[in-house]
């Protein structure tokens, strides 16, 4: 198919609190993926980094910074924020790049050193700033959102606290498998219970943590790919950038409001939704052809809203899909098999990336412990805070 | 702050949005440069009070103190606050605000009516700064 790159290489530097820079995570992911690629850094035309703060810098950066430590040999560049969905726009602006010609070979990168506790907006006073002001006038953390969403569920399709520890258990345990992961024990039920609420109705193990990480993926042309002896390789079909229709009537991060529906009839489907639809319609292909999905689980809670978003069930029926087992390794549709941000936490540039890596190793059979008999097709799904979209299809 | 996000005392306490004259698409926080409605030509965008009494769309609460721009006196121990989502039916949105201190989780119900009265964000020697807090319409405290 025209439209398809190939992933030739994926590589992680193990998520955790290292105390490092963000550089030495990055440059160790991309040198991974190289390795895993069988190509030299100099093969590269082109590097597309997921941007982070450098402290004490004023700005973003991330391209540059990663080409700089890995050696500077006059590669095309391109560095990309959309906050969560960084890493998706990353893949993405390496697929156009691929697929117009204007390279053969891009190197996609993100890693970060993450903040300890509570993400929090940038100083100042920043009175145009959404993310700023959701703190300052009404203290609403990451997590108050998180608990928003996971008592919605529950007044509205029955779900409890019970099912949303049960996708922490299910992630752990999958986590416990995957020697990149943060976390790599299993948790239980009662350990869920016995952690402190953070965000009533959700618990500090509802909830991931920040992390340090980095991810990176090489990525070639179909052409390139069987010059090079790849004659079977992973493929990405489809990368979903959608932003949200108006109006945008599901509570969203950052927002203090909704928009209001007084003025238009609110679209068919939420923002969540229609960011796996581009991906399913752009790639021809649908949820019941899934081998494997990663969600972005910032909370356990918000698992199982992704399977609806997804459609791997009806809405309102996560929770029980995930009773049934169908979410779990050796289920009909395993989701988060990597573990998910619950076993990583979060490295914001990171981890759309390491989404995709997840899914290459699965789908060449290359996962170890957690592999899924015979996958062929992948989606990750994530969501960019301000109104980005982020899924990627991948197929073998 | 958020100079131009409420108006009155008491009873008459209300959130001020914006409404565009064209489509009556209703904007909090206010937009007062173009309807962001895409299928409308844009129409003047007027300061309208939104409805005093809404239902609780969901809610939270904050156990652990959030970080700055929140502020707090890191002096007192944390007192965690309950946040409310609240639907209203006639400008068909839903706005995210404290509950009034003394309010828990378990005084809440998704569906529950509340109303929107003044409260206080924070104050120093010199400034009070008042914000919105919805309470359940049952409390007259
Ligand atoms: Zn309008």
């Amino acid at each position: 198919m025209t439209g398809d790159v190939a992933v030739l290489g994926a590589g992680m530097h193990p998520w955790g609190k290292w105390g490092r820079g963000f550089v030495e995570y990055g440059t160790a992911a991309a040198r991974a993926a190289l390795a895993d690629a069988g190509l030299e850094w100099r093969d590269v035309g082109s590097i597309v980094g997921a941007d982070t703060v450098r402290g004490g810098y004023p700005g973003y950066v991330a391209g540059a910074t990663f080409a700089k430590a890995l050696g500077w040999q006059g590669a095309r560049v391109a560095s990309v924020y959309a906050a969560c969905a960084s890493g998706a726009q990353a893949v993405n602006t390496a697929r156009a790049q691929l697929l117009s010609g204007l390279a053969d070979v891009v190197l996609v990168v993100g890693a970060d050193a993450a903040p300890k506790g509570f993400f929090r907006p940038a100083g100042g006073e920043r009175h145009d700033d959404p993310d700023w002001l959701r703190f300052r006038v009404l203290g609403a953390t990451n997590p108050t959102y998180f608990g928003l969403y996971a008592r919605r569920r529950m007044a509205l399709y029955g779900d409890t606290p019970e099912d949303f520890a049960q996708v922490k258990v299910k992630n752990a345990a999958l986590g416990a498998l995957n020697p990149y992961a943060r976390y790599r024990k299993r948790v239980s039920a009662e350990e869920v219970a016995a952690s402190a609420v953070v965000a009533d109705p959700l618990r500090l193990l509802d909830i991931c943590a920040t992390s340090d990480g980095g991810a990176a993926l090489v990525l070639s042309s179909m052409e390139f790919a069987r010059r090079h002896g790849a004659a079977d390789p992973v493929r990405i079909r489809a990368v979903s950038t959608v932003t949200p229709r108006y109006p945008n009537t599901v509570l969203d991060l950052p927002d203090i409001a909704t928009d209001s529906a007084a003025g238009a009839p609110p679209p068919d489907e939420t923002f969540r939704a229609s960011i796996a639809r581009a991906a399913y319609e752009e790639a021809g292909i649908g949820p019941e052809d899934l081998s494997l999905a990663e969600v972005y689980d910032l909370s356990t809670a918000l698992e199982l809203q992704w399977y609806e978003d997804l459609g791997l069930c009806g809405e309102g029926e996560g929770a029980k899909l995930l009773r049934e087992g169908a979410t779990a390794l050796g289920g009909r549709i395993p989701v988060n098999a990597s573990g998910g941000l619950a076993s990583f936490g979060e490295a914001v540039p990171a981890q759309a990336i390491a989404q995709v890596c997840e899914l290459t190793w699965q789908l060449r059979g290359d996962a170890g412990d957690r592999q899924i008999a015979g996958a062929r097709v992948g989606l990750t799904a994530n969501q960019g805070l301000f109104g980005h979209g982020s899924a990627v299809l991948a197929v073998r | 702050m958020v100079t131009d996000w409420f108006t009155g005392d008491g009873d008459g306490f209300r959130l001020l949005g914006t409404r565009c004259s064209a489509c009556v698409s209703v904007f909090f926080p206010r937009e007062d440069g173009h309807c962001r409605n895409p299928a409308c030509p844009g129409g003047e965008l007027e300061e309208v009070p939104l409805s005093r009494r809404g239902r609780v769309w969901s809610y939270t609460d904050s156990r652990y103190r959030p970080p700055s721009p929140y502020v707090s006196d890191p002096e007192l121990p944390w007192e965690p606050y309950a946040l409310i989502a609240v639907e209203l039916e006639a400008e068909r949105i839903v706005v995210l605000g404290q509950a009034v201190p003394g309010i828990t989780v378990a005084d809440l119900a998704v569906g529950m009516e509340v109303e929107v009265v003044p409260g206080v964000l924070d104050e120093d020697t010199e400034t009070t700064w008042t914000t919105w807090h919805w309470r359940p319409a049952e409390v007259t405290a």
